[in-house]
Parts: structure tokens; C-alpha cells; sequence
């Protein structure tokens, strides 16, 4: 039997708020442990919370980014279980009443865009950091009570690749806002994922598995991967599978079961007596749009007509807020009307230079100026792509011009008639067996010739033109 | 008069025309305190009295003048209990806003902090884990509560004037227990901030006083905007002494039926008729009506108090501050310090009011009382739109014996069952003393009336105060 | 409604409270008689009634995104009962 792979992710995202969610402490990484506190966040006996503004405006962005309906009236609500993580024993949150509802994204997995569900995103706290040791745990409330939304999809997933793409793209969007870090690793966002495998046709979901400890988009990938896997070997040897909780042990690569520990039943959500309601009016709503910024889609959609870009070279353009505005004041640098040639370099051999360097293209050392140059140089055929590689990336190491580097290496490629002929007469003088092949019609002798010519200059006759020569001067003889 | 048994409107005229020192006002407390304390119990941690000099010397409206603090309410550096083993050795690293609010008046914090039934959970302060208050009026009976350490100490001099906090009648009713004046303000008034919740959404901070003048200068001073409590409301404080104008001619005053029924002790059906009548000499035109779900308020409110508690008295686990029970498993610490650090009346709210939010009883308990609650705050609108005020008796009975009814949570419940409305509305209501049973226990005059209209309660309570004795007499304690 | 012992038991659970089995029986009683008096709110008809989960007409209270001066770690280990440098100590989770 064939299975179809059913998966819904949860993303945990910190707010880059100045304040935490519900108290004035600065937010502020790499602090001594608590000592960005204050008697509200440590939940101490008789403090009350207030709203970050800023936390909801941002909320509200993110929201209409990811299309959802911003709901009219919205609440916080509590969230009952004990945890020494959790100050008040309750982590304020959203229940029955979210900030939003119905939205959707597009994913591109191998180029086709699809549409996946929103269900909701919500607002609540962080909680605090645990260090466990021999016979204790140690916490630390820094993190605590920092904003977070929760962004809830539907389980419109049904591949590994497709919540990995999912989750590049949502951080993208998220990026653009500008209102997270959205960093997995420093733990500014969070993902669980709820996954299970069905017979393929079937409209019914199979018994998931919730996963979670996973640390980067490719641990998710990956232990979505394994997950898979270890459903169907169960499925189909007809065994049942139970639905639990597992976490992901990136280093022994499998996921472990994992005993609950409040059932979601048992959280007791009621109404927080301490916040009051929001109702959130569609003309405050209907600003917040207005000053949204362009997000990724429409600028693809916008590069795709402006610059003539494929959809492809759009796309991965745009993934990157600070990338593709580099991207952008290259493109606009260039004078050449067709931008294809540059695109060719920011997504090919810039991109590959910035993978190398684990940066963005915009955080290479390389001014934009320079790099159109360089792509001149390579138009006007004055240095081969393979030397321009070069040259880009020692422009990188050193800071240096292209014309500077090319000019030191002595790269200009020679297209000189004159010089270009001395070479050829040579070649044409010492090949008398290719020169005669291609006059009798094999026209592979021509690019072994040129290769000669190619040779006798150090690699750097240009080779458009050495053929050209090559042929006139052959079809004359 | 000694200076303690003196009012604060009295007291700060002496000071002003310079005959007293507020240190003096701190000596006669402490004197009376060391003298009679031992057998009212109103203060807890009594062998922390430092005896150091008071004299603030301030020059703000209160001029140093001391005030008694419930042990719920958050004091910076001074131990902050709830009475309550699970918070033992607690200092708050702040001050409640109405702390500041009183600090910044000018007053001095009294550093005794007044007894009450633990979390404020109870009608008698027995629940208290330094031991019941006796009622200054007969030590064998309990001062009412939860803030009976506030009201005992009111009305045994052993405090000026004092704060409670009132969540289902914890001001009024022992205010009505000790005779002194007790007033529970609008949700929203006073600030929260501070206070250690017990049930937030009925919670309210307000003053113990010896009479009603005092009432009214204590609310303006703790009572206002705080943006430190979302539910605070954003809405000037009126001077409310301007109310104290002793003329009430005409005022539409309602007579809830439902307050008059059986259950209820005769004598104080007694006192309370004749309190009416006198408001209706006084030229108030009084009429009974109807307030149609008061049967349901009592179970309202233990279904919607409990399962707040149950969420807000989480936070007390061992992990932070106060009590830890010895263990080297995490759940266990928590269960054996909560086991250990909780009262009995605590767990059995706490226990109540889980099971009113746990799955499959939430519609049937929580959410219904939630709506039921709609239903008495829609009565209570009703009568407001046609009358300035509602006057009832404050407690069915006058204070009980101490042990009469710790047996019988359910019959501790029921002695709220006047007051308990009010928070379900959160309306304004005020005690004040009208009168005695035969066996010179105080009987209390409840005064009710709309949202943010404190100030008919006080012209009410006042012009009534003014026309009689009642809240004149002193007990006398028998050493 | 009854409520049984197991049922009080998972609620004993849930607000982390040991009882012993003798609390547990009394509590069960008590419980009992207090759940058997509350229920009269199920005879009212509450259809279309909104709950009143806040009292107040008031809404959207927000403050500015304007930091305050948090505590010390001095400050705020000041009341724990076990703490090891800057962290608070806690026994170990055995889940």
C-alpha cells in the first residue's frame, strides 16, 4: 500500500519587541541568568500584566502577511499546567478566541506553488530556560514573558521538502517585517510538528505523532524524514501506532517517545480575569496593511515584470529581504536593458560565494558597483566566465576592483586581430591534419583548433573571436 | 481619648494645629497593640515590632499618619503572607500601588501587618496560619473576614483605620462583625497591583475605618487609574468628602426582597428594619424591589472565585520564594509543598476550583456561572436605573462563635450570601454599623449602588451616621 | 453531579496537592455537598446569555513598548529557597 504523508507544523516565534509581552523589562540576549526580570515576568504574588502595543501591532503584521483574518474581538486566556519554567504555573495565551484566523502562504516546492493553510496565529509569552543537572535544574527567567505568536498551519503539508520550504518561506515573510529574529537556532523560533501517514486516497488523518526538540529547518526535515519512515515500517507490518509526543535526537538522528506531561485536555483554558478584551477595529487593521512593506511574493511578482526575470530567478532572488534589495541596486547599476547576464551572477556564482561563506550575498565583502563591472567585463568579452569566477571571489577576500584584479592577473583575454592571427597561423602551420578534416566537412576539427589557439595563449585568446578567425581564414585558404 | 481610639480626620487636625506628633499616633498604637493584642490577635508576626521611630515628619495630606495593612497586599521589605505557611519569610521586592498611593500621601505604613483567613479563603479569619482573631466585642466570637485582623484592629484601637480587600464581603462583613465602617469599591476603583489575587476578576482593595468620613478620605487616596492593572479604570477620583453633607431627602433607596428571607437571624432582621425606617425619617423614599438571582450568587461565585484561585495560587510551588518541602523529585516537591504549605480551606477551593475548570465540567460549571453572573450584574443594572441605592443587611447574622462553623464549609459559605453580589456585579458597597443584638454584637447596614457611585454610598452612610450613635461605641476588652 | 474519588484524585493531580487518603475521603464528602449546591445554577436557562467574563466595559488596555528597570539577580533570588549562582535551583524533572 501506498501512504500519503499528512503534516501541520507549529511555529513559535519571538517578537523583537524593546519590552517583554507583558512587563517593561528590556528584551536583551546574553544577559547574566535573571537578571532581565522584574516582579511581573517572575509572576511574583500580586503583579498583574499589561499588553505590549508593539508586541500586538507586530502580531497584527504578521497576521496579514500570512493573509488571515484579523478576528474582531480577541482575549487571552490561560493556560494551566506546572512547569519550573513557567513562573505563575499558567502560561498566558490565546484559546478560543485567537488574534486570527483562515490564512494561507504559498510554498514552491520543485517550482509549482501551492497553497497551504493557515489555521491560526495567536499571541502568547515565552517561558523561562531550564539547565538540567545531576540532581537538579537550574532556571533561568530571562526569556520569560518575552512576546510570542504562534503560527498554527493546517495540515496541508505532505512532504519533509514541503515543511522545509514551508518554513523557508515563512521566514522569509517574517524576515521582511521585520519583526523577529526568526533565528531557530538561538531559539527565536520554534517549530513542532504534528505528522502522520494515510493510505494514499483516503480523506481520513491517521494517528499523528506530535515532534519536538528539533533545532534548525533541516532537523525538522530530517525528523519528519525518520518519522515517515518509522510510520509506514509500522503500518505496514499492521502494527498500531499510538499518538504521542517524540522528540528529535539530532546526533543519534531518530526520534524518542516521550511521556506526557499534561495531557492537552488538562490545561484548564479560561478566560485571564487580568487582561481585558481587544477589539480590534477593521479601519486600525486596515492602516497596519497600508504600512505593510512589499513582502516576498509581490516583489517576485514585481522583478518577474520590471526586469523581465523568470519566475525561477525571481524566486530565489526574493527569498532574502537584504539579498534581494542588493539584489535590486544591482540590477538597477546595470545599464544593459536585458538584466539576465547580471541575474546569471547573483544567482549562480554570487550565491555559491555566499553558501561558501555561510552569508547572504549582501553580506559579502564586494561593492555592487564593482560586481556589475565585473559582469562588464564578462559581456564585453574582455575576460572568460572562468576567470571572472576567479576574480570574483578574490574581489571578495581582498576588496580589491575588478579591473584592478583582472589587470594583476593579466586576464584580459586577447582579441587583438593581429596577435590573435599570429597564433592562429601557427596553429593552422602545426594541425595540417585537423585543418584538412574540417575542410572536408567535420566541423569538430574547428573547436579542436580553437583549442590550440586557446592553448598557445595561455587560456586567454577569446574564444567567440578565435573561431570566428579560424573559420574565415580556413574557408579563404 | 487616647490617640489611638481617636479618628483620622480627628487625628490629622491635631497634628495640623500642632499638638500631636504622628510618632505619637505610632507609640498609642504600639502600647495598645502590646497591651491587648495577645487576645485579639489582629496583627501576625507580632515579634517583629520594631519600636523605631515613626516620625515621618511628612507634610503631605496625611502627615505621617499610620495605616494598617491586610497581609495580602504587597509592602516592600516587610513580610507579605497571606497568612499563609506557603509564603512564609515572603518580602515583595515592591510596594502595592496603593502602598504608593498611600506613601506618597504622606501616610505611615503601620509594620504589622493585619491577620486574615488565609488567601482571603473565608468568612471568620480561623483560616488564618497564625491563628483566629477574636471580635474585640466578644473574644469568644471571630471577627468575620477574610480581613477580620483589619476590622478587629479598626475596631479595638489598635489601628487608625486599616485596608482589606473584599472579594466576596471580606471588608464588609467583618466590618459589620467588629461595628466599624467597611467599604468594598467599584471593580476598577482601586488598583489590584499589589494585592495577591485571590479571585481577580472580584478582587477590590478598600478601607477599614471608624467612621464614614474616614472611609471617604482613605477611597480618594488609594483609589485611581493605575497603568500597572489592565483592569484599572481610567476615570477621575471625586472628593469624596463632598458627599459628607448629611441630607438624603429624597433619595430613591430599594429594599431587595431576597435579602429579607429566611435564614436570616431575626434580631438582625430587627436592627436592619429599624435602620430603614430611619433612613426613611431622614426623608429617603424607600421601596422594596426585586433582585432575582441572588439565589444563584452564592454558587456563582464559589464556581467563578474557586477556579480563578485555583489558577492564581499555582504560582505557589516551592520554586521562587516562600515554603519548600524536602525532595528530590520536582512533582513531589510541588505536591508536598502545596500538601504541606496550603491550608485546608485553600486546598479545598483549590481542589473546587480545578475540577470547575477541568475537562468536561467547564460548560456545565464555569461558563454557565460566567453567564448566570450576566444575569445578577443585569439585575442589579435594573434597579440602578431607577434607584440611587440598594440598603440590605450586611451579613444574615451577627459574628458567630470561633469553631461554630469550621466544620461545615458549606454553611461558612452562606454567611456571604449578602455580600457576595456586589463582587459579582462589581458594584460599590459599604458597611457601616446600625445597631446591636441582644448579646451586644455589632449588626451591619449594607449600602449598594451603581458602578463608580461611591459617592451616594457615602452620603448615604453618613447622613445615617450623623442621626446616630452606633458607630460612637467602643467594646470593652476583658483582659 | 457526583464526584468520585478518582475523579478528585486527577484533580489533586492537576493542582499538584498530595492528599492523603483520609483528606482524600473527606474531601470527597465535602466536595460532594458543595458540587450538590452549586448545581442549582444548571436549572436556569442561560441559553442566550453572554458570559461575563469581564465585568467591566473596558477594553484594549496596551502599554507603550518603553522599558523599565528590571531587577537585580540579587533582587530577584532575594525569597528562593535554593538557588545556585545566579539561577534558581529546583529538584530534578523525573517525568
Amino acid at each position: 500500500m501506498r501512504y500519503q504523508t499528512v503534516i501541520g507544523l507549529e511555529v513559535h516565534l519571538q517578537l523583537s519587541t524593546r519590552t517583554k509581552a507583558f512587563c517593561g523589562c528590556a528584551i536583551d540576549f546574553g544577559q547574566a541568568p535573571n537578571s532581565c526580570v522584574c516582579p511581573i515576568c517572575l509572576g511574583l504574588p500580586g503583579t498583574l500584566p499589561v499588553y505590549n502595543k508593539e508586541a500586538l501591532n507586530s502580531a497584527i503584521k504578521v497576521a496579514l502577511a500570512f493573509n488571515c483574518q484579523i478576528q474582531e474581538h480577541t482575549k487571552f486566556d490561560r493556560k494551566n499546567y506546572f512547569y519550573p519554567d513557567l513562573p505563575k504555573n499558567y502560561q498566558i495565551s490565546q484559546f478560543d478566541l485567537p488574534l486570527s484566523r483562515n490564512g494561507h502562504m504559498y510554498i514552491y516546492t520543485e517550482n509549482k506553488p501551492k497553497r497551504i493553510g493557515i489555521t491560526r496565529i495567536h499571541l502568547e509569552e515565552d517561558a523561562g530556560k531550564l539547565v538540567h543537572e545531576e540532581a537538579n535544574s537550574l532556571v533561568d527567567f530571562n526569556r520569560t514573558g518575552i512576546p510570542l505568536i504562534e503560527i498554527v498551519s493546517e495540515p496541508d503539508l505532505n512532504s519533509p521538502q514541503e515543511a522545509f520550504d514551508y518554513l523557508t518561506g515563512l521566514k522569509s515573510i517574517i524576515e521582511y517585517l521585520d519583526v523577529s529574529d526568526c533565528d531557530m537556532e538561538k531559539g527565536s523560533l520554534r517549530c513542532d510538528a504534528n505528522i502522520s501517514l494515510r493510505p494514499e486516497g483516503s480523506s481520513q488523518l491517521g494517528v499523528k505523532t506530535e515532534l519536538k526538540n528539533m533545532n534548525s529547518f533541516k532537523g525538522v526535515k530530517d525528523a519528519l524524514q525518520f518519522e515517515v519512515e518509522r510510520q509506514a515500517e509500522l503500518l505496514l507490518s499492521n502494527q498500531q501506532l499510538v499518538q504521542e509526543t517524540r522528540l528529535w535526537d539530532a546526533e543519534k538522528g531518530r526520534t524518542v517517545s516521550m511521556r506526557s506531561k499534561e495531557g492537552a485536555k488538562d490545561y484548564r483554558y479560561f478566560p485571564d480575569p487580568d487582561l481585558t478584551l481587544f477589539n480590534i477595529n477593521k479601519a486600525f487593521v486596515e492602516e497596519i496593511r497600508g504600512r505593510l512593506p512589499e513582502l516576498p511574493l509581490d516583489k517576485m511578482h514585481r522583478f518577474m515584470k520590471d526586469y523581465s526575470l523568470s519566475e525561477y530567478d525571481a524566486k530565489i532572488l526574493v527569498s532574502s529581504k537584504k539579498d534581494s534589495q542588493f539584489a535590486e541596486e544591482c540590477i538597477k547599476i546595470y545599464s544593459e536593458k536585458d538584466k539576465k547576464p547580471l541575474v546569471n551572477w547573483l544567482i549562480g556564482p554570487l550565491l555559491q560565494e555566499a553558501k561558501v561563506r555561510k552569508a547572504g550575498i549582501s553580506e559579502l565583502n564586494i561593492e555592487k558597483k564593482e560586481l556589475v563591472n565585473l559582469v562588464g567585463f564578462v559581456q564585453r568579452q574582455e575576460i572568460s566566465g572562468l576567470s571572472a569566477k576567479t576574480v570574483l571571489s578574490q574581489m571578495i577576500d581582498t576588496g580589491k576592483s575588478a579591473e584592478l584584479l583582472i589587470k594583476e592577473g593579466n586576464l584580459l583575454q586577447v582579441s587583438d586581430l593581429d596577435d590573435l592571427n599570429k597564433i592562429i597561423e601557427s596553429v593552422i602551420a602545426l594541425n595540417a591534419k585537423s585543418v584538412d578534416d574540417f575542410k572536408a566537412g567535420k566541423s569538430n576539427a574547428l573547436m579542436f583548433l580553437v583549442g590550440q589557439v586557446m592553448k598557445k595563449s595561455s587560456g586567454k585568446a577569446n574564444p567567440k573571436i578565435a573561431g570566428d578567425l579560424l573559420r574565415r581564414r580556413l574557408s579563404n585558404a | 481619648m487616647e490617640l489611638n481610639q481617636l479618628t483620622a480626620h480627628q487625628l490629622l487636625d491635631k497634628i495640623k494645629d500642632g499638638s500631636i506628633t504622628s510618632q505619637a499616633i505610632f507609640d498609642s498604637l504600639y502600647q495598645r497593640v502590646n497591651k491587648i493584642d495577645d487576645k485579639v490577635n489582629a496583627y501576625v508576626r507580632r515579634g517583629n515590632l520594631e519600636r523605631t521611630g515613626k516620625e515621618s515628619g511628612s507634610k503631605s495630606e496625611l502627615l505621617g499618619l499610620p495605616v494598617t495593612i491586610k497581609d495580602n497586599i504587597c509592602t516592600e521589605g516587610l513580610n507579605t503572607e497571606c497568612c499563609s505557611k506557603i509564603l512564609q519569610g515572603f518580602r515583595p521586592p515592591y510596594d502595592a500601588t496603593v502602598i504608593n498611593n498611600l506613601k506618597r500621601s504622606g501616610a505611615g505604613i503601620f509594620e504589622l501587618k493585619a491577620n486574615m483567613d488565609e488567601f482571603a479563603f473565608g468568612s471568620s479569619t480561623e483560616n488564618s496560619y497564625f491563628g483566629s482573631t477574636h471580635n474585640p466585642w466578644n473574644l469568644d466570637c471571630v471577627p468575620g473576614g477574610s480581613s477580620g485582623g483589619s476590622a478587629a484592629a479598626v475596631a479595638a484601637d489598635e489601628a487608625i483605620w486599616a485596608l482589606g480587600s473584599d472579594t466576596g464581603g471580606s471588608i464588609r462583613q467583618p466590618a459589620s462583625f467588629c461595628g466599624v465602617v467597611g467599604l468594598k469599591p467599584t471593580y476598577g476603583r482601586v488598583s489590584r497591583f499589589g494585592l495577591i489575587a485571590f479571585a481577580s476578576s472580584l478582587d477590590q482593595i478598600g478601607p477599614i475605618t471608624k467612621d464614614v468620613e474616614d472611609a471617604a478620605i482613605l477611597t480618594r487616596i488609594i483609589a485611581g487609574y493605575d497603568p500597572n492593572d489592565s483592569t484599572s479604570v481610567n476615570q477621575s477620583v471625586p472628593d469624596y468628602t463632598k458627599s459628607l453633607t448629611n441630607d438624603i431627602k429624597g433619595l430613591k433607596i430599594a429594599i431587595p426582597k431576597e435579602y429579607f428571607v429566611e435564614g436570616m437571624d431575626p434580631e438582625v432582621k430587627a436592627v436592619v428594619d429599624e435602620a430603614v425606617n430611619k433612613l426613611k425619617g431622614l426623608g429617603a423614599v424607600i421601596k422594596q424591589v426585586t433582585l432575582a438571582h441572588t439565589e444563584y450568587a452564592v454558587p456563582v461565585y464559589y464556581i467563578i472565585a474557586t477556579a480563578e484561585a485555583s489558577s492564581n495560587l499555582a504560582r505557589f510551588d516551592g520554586v521562587q520564594y516562600g515554603y519548600r518541602a524536602k525532595s528530590d523529585n520536582l512533582i513531589e516537591m510541588y505536591k508536598k509543598t502545596r500538601a504541606e504549605g496550603f491550608g485546608e480551606e485553600a486546598k479545598r477551593r483549590i481542589m473546587l476550583g480545578t475540577f470547575a475548570l477541568s475537562h468536561g465540567y467547564y460548560d456545565a460549571y464555569y461558563l454557565r456561572a460566567l453567564k448566570v453572573r450576566t444575569l445578577i450584574k443585569q439585575d442589579f443594572d435594573k434597579v440602578f436605573s431607577e434607584f440611587d441605592c440598594i440598603v440590605a443587611p450586611t451579613s444574615p447574622s451577627a459574628a458567630f462563635k470561633i469553631g461554630e462553623r469550621t466544620s461545615d464549609p458549606l454553611k461558612m459559605y452562606l454567611s456571604d450570601i449578602y455580600t457576595i453580589s456586589v463582587n459579582l456585579a462589581g458594584i460599590p458597597a459599604m458597611s457601616i454599623p446600625c445597631g446591636f443584638t441582644k448579646n451586644k454584637l455589632p449588626v451591619g447596614l449594607q449600602i449598594m449602588a451603581g458602578a463608580f457611585n461611591e459617592e451616594t454610598i457615602f452620603k448615604v452612610g453618613h447622613t445615617y451616621e450623623q442621626n446616630t450613635d452606633w458607630h460612637k461605641l467602643k467594646p470593652v476588652i476583658r483582659l | 453531579m457526583a464526584i468520585d474519588n478518582e475523579t478528585i484524585k486527577h484533580v489533586a493531580h492537576l493542582a499538584r496537592i498530595e492528599l492523603q487518603q483520609n483528606e482524600l475521603e473527606k474531601l470527597s464528602n465535602q466536595l460532594h455537598d458543595i458540587i450538590g449546591f452549586i448545581d442549582r445554577i444548571s436549572k436556569l436557562d442561560v441559553e442566550n446569555i453572554a458570559p461575563a467574563s469581564h465585568i467591566l466595559p473596558i477594553s484594549n488596555v496596551l502599554r507603550e513598548d518603553n522599558p523599565q528597570v528590571s531587577l537585580t539577580p540579587e533582587k530577584a533570588l532575594e525569597n528562593a529557597p535554593d538557588k545556585k549562582g545566579n539561577f534558581f535551583s529546583v529538584p530534578k524533572i523525573i517525568e
